[in-house]
């Protein structure tokens, strides 16, 4: 197992944050096919473990590059630059304004017991979510301003935060 | 002579002949054992033609141990020592289970897994298993004449790790060699999708004796993904018959009911839920030992009053599991109906209501699952190319540490697809501090005292450091299987840790030991016998398979390399012809060492080439 090979390399693709997600599954299929455990069991025990690894390691790469967030983690990582390091807090006002507000709008959803309420708000989210996509994608592939594609990396985890606290309260109107 | 075998490029089949490999579905009303037959799955019956083994184990005070129909025919009139859904028992403590006060058995609390007392002694949920799953084996090496090189078995997908592990350790107890341990909905999903050759988004709602599972799959050129699962493992048909006993309860007005009586009202209970299937109301009498008796009618409309809670229960994991899918039910197109209790119309009728679809039972739910894990069986134990589908499986629940403050830090997400592995990197508290507890968790609370403790274990020897300097990492590797491994090091000296997660439920290896020495008495089979067989078996095989590996990739390595390996085979070889099992089992370790860095070139080779039909293809 070649260990200095990328995500990308390892499943054939360019290093950009503007992913062919057929691609990224079809590699991911074929690897997973050729590597899996299930291709090995019959066989000695040294290559049922040598199948374990590369389908951890294949498992992990998918995981890494299918997510949005961790997509833009890792290509920085590969810029030397640890996005989600906690000494690492710049944020635009606006932005933390913005998160106060939907955090208040969940607020009164969960209060007022209302899966409408819910579910425009996850609408809206998604929508913010979609568009920081986008301009992550310039950042990092057109542009290449590291230092802004930080700040929307850790904007994008942001919402996925928002979204998961949404869901916990679908679940709890539901329970 | 024979015909040399030559695997198709980039396989490493071995040449052999077919291999006995079942798929069983071990649960928690009834047990079952399928295999592969001239490439179709089918059901193996016993002598009387009956294809369910009732999961019911009674013990005799002399020893003797019925299994199935036997024991299930003695459950009223020997209530303590008839185990009736012991897979609800599996990896508990008896704070686990909600209704002890209302079975009839005499439990014993123990650290991790409880017990239960019988006439022939203290017996674990783990030996009962064991003995449901030998009378299967026995069932099975009888029908296929001869000796079985493994199994897959089958197991609740929201099982967590103690769970699982369980169910490994009664298969080895009942000296079955598993193949893997497969998620029911996943094993259903698969005889289901290959019959059907289905592709898109499915959803398979397994809804069993005592456990439910809602695993949300996509199905696309023969991989089988899994995309979330949920369910709730203590959640089954026996809670509908716990509905009706207390209903029976409330009609007859009895005094304090014995042992016997309680376990006659819950099978009338149990009789009257399956006669609701299909009638609309069912008469339900009754003589208890006291002479008390009752006469009422139950009609399908009130039954499904006092269930509609239960019913509903098994509509929040749904929900959850396809919002961890990121899916809504419209983007469902097929449902799969797998487990006995997916006959109730109550339950049918609110599946349709949810997914606003019909759901498919044209495969009979009780059997759906061990053709599927036969299939599967026959596929690991290299009975066919195997190139045909992939399954792709999740992990059901959270994996993580506890850590200051009694708070659960998660290291591997619910719905992670397995194999996988995770570091972690954690530091010393103290000045000073030169060992640190790890403590491994399952499950999705914050409070570490809510979630499941899988083991625990110490890393020592750290060196004196103030705090916050040293590095401890902890990986997590789960298996394809779903168990988990923890290990842990300090990175700046390499002091290292680690554990195979089984001690939270106090089986130990010896325990294993023990209980298979108790069970072999038993059968008067011959354990050292056994272990020989097994061990010639495994070499056998592996020489085969190294010959088969040099045959096809032999350019791989050089003269000197080719030697080595042949040299391994040859030394084998000679151990053959000896009756040690310890030391073959030494020739095939050291065997196996000797071909590693064949097996990393050989598989590196493959995923070259895996990627270069690749780039092909995108270009084409």
């Amino acid at each position: 197992m070649d260990f200095s090979q990328t995500h990308f390399e390892l499943f054939g693709l360019p290093a950009t944050y503007a992913l062919d997600r057929e691609r990224l599954d079809a590699a991911y299929r074929e690897l997973q096919n050729t590597v899996h455990p299930d291709r090995f069991a019959a066989q000695p025990e040294a290559e049922q473990r040598l199948a374990m690894q590369w389908a951890t390691r294949v498992n992990e790469a998918y995981q890494m590059l299918k997510h949005p967030v961790n997509r833009g983690v890792y290509l920085l990582s590969l810029q030397g630059i640890d996005a989600l390091h906690a000494g690492n807090t710049r944020m635009a006002p606006a932005f933390l304004m913005q998160q106060m507000e939907w955090r208040e709008a969940i607020e009164n959803a969960r209060a007022q017991r209302s899966p409408d309420a819910l579910d425009a708000l996850t609408d809206d989210l998604r929508a913010v979510h979609r568009r920081i996509e986008t301009q992550l994608g310039d950042l990092l592939d057109g542009v290449r301003d590291y230092a802004a594609a930080t700040e929307a990396v850790r904007q994008l985890r942001f919402m996925d935060k928002l979204i998961a606290e949404v869901g916990d309260v679908y679940e709890e109107l539901e329970t | 002579m024979a015909l040399l075998q030559i695997a198709e490029p980039g396989m490493s089949a071995a040449p052999h002949q077919h291999r006995l490999a079942v798929g069983i579905d071990l649960g928690t009303t009834n047990s079952l054992v399928a295999t592969v037959r001239s490439g179709m799955a089918v059901v193996l019956d016993d002598e009387a033609g009956r294809s369910l083994l009732p999961s019911v184990v009674r013990y005799h005070a002399d020893g003797v141990v019925d299994v199935g129909h036997v024991a299930q025919s003695a459950q009223n009139r020997d209530p303590h020592n008839t185990i009736v859904s012991a897979k609800r028992f599996m990896g508990r403590g008896l704070a686990d289970i909600e209704d002890v006060a209302s079975l009839p058995y005499r439990f014993v609390d123990a650290p991790g897994m409880l017990q239960l007392k019988t006439a022939a002694g203290v017996r674990s949920p783990v030996e009962i298993s064991a003995e449901i799953l030998r009378a299967l084996r026995q069932r099975a090496e009888a029908a296929l004449g001869g000796e079985l090189v493994g199994a897959v078995i089958t197991v609740p997908a929201y099982f967590d790790d103690a769970q699982r592990q369980a169910t490994k350790d009664a298969a080895q107890v009942a000296g079955l060699n598993v193949l893997r341990l497969l998620n029911e909905p996943t094993a259903a999903a698969i005889a289901y999708g290959l019959d059907n050759a289905a592709e898109g988004v499915y959803a398979v709602y397994d809804f069993g004796g005592g456990t439910f599972d809602i695993s949300i799959l996509r199905l696309s050129r023969g991989v089988f993904e899994v995309l979330a699962t949920h369910g709730d493992s203590a959640l089954g048909g026996d809670d509908f018959d716990q509905r009706v006993f207390c209903w029976i309860l409330e009609q007859g007005r009895f005094a304090p009911l014995s042992a016997n009586d309680a376990r006659l009202l819950l099978t009338k209970a149990r009789d009257a839920k399956e006669a609701l299937t299909e009638h609309t109301e069912v008469r339900v009498t009754a003589v208890l030992s006291t002479g008390e008796m009752m006469d009422a009618t139950l009609t399908q409309d009130e039954f499904n009053r006092m269930t509609a809670g239960l019913v509903n229960k098994t509509l929040v994991p749904t929900r959850k599991a396809l919002r961890d899918a990121g899916l809504s039910a419209d983007d469902v197109k097929g449902v799969v109906m797998v487990g006995g209790s997916t006959r109730m119309p109550c339950i049918r009728q609110a599946v349709a209501d949810f997914f606003r679809q019909t759901p498919l039972t044209n495969l009979d739910p009780d059997k759906v699952v061990a053709l599927g894990a036969a299939t599967q069986a026959d596929v690991l134990a290299g009975n066919r190319a195997g190139d045909d589908w992939l399954l792709l499986d999740v992990i059901p629940l959270s994996l993580g540490l506890e850590t200051m403050g009694g708070l659960t830090e998660k290291v591997i997400p619910r719905n992670t697809t397995i194999p996988t592995a995770r570091a972690q990197e954690f530091t010393t508290f103290k000045d000073g501090q030169t060992a640190m507890s790890v403590h491994v968790l399952q499950g999705e609370r914050e409070l570490a005292t809510d979630c499941r403790s899988l083991a625990r274990f110490e890393l020592r020897g750290i060196p004196p450091m103030v705090a916050g300097a040293a590095r401890i990492r902890v990986t997590f590797q789960v298996d394809a299987d779903g168990l988990l491994s923890v290990s842990a090091r300090e990175q700046s000296t390499g002091v290292e840790a680690s554990v195979q997660v089984k001690p939270s439920y106090g089986l130990a290896d010896s325990d294993i030991t023990r209980m298979l020495k108790d069970a072999f008495t038993h059968a008067r089979d011959d354990m050292y016998a056994r272990a020989l067989t097994e061990q010639i078996v495994e070499a056998q095989g592996l020489i085969a398979a190294t010959r088969a590996a040099l045959a096809e990739d032999g350019a791989l390595l050089n003269a000197a390399e080719t030697a080595a390996v042949e040299a391994g085979i040859a030394s084998l070889e000679t151990l053959l012809g000896g009756s040690d099992h310890h030391a073959l089992k030494r020739g095939v370790e050291a065997l196996n060492a000797a071909t590693t860095e064949f097996a990393q070139r050989r598989m590196d080779r493959n995923v070259r080439r895996a990627m270069a039909g690749q780039k092909l293809e995108n270009f084409g």
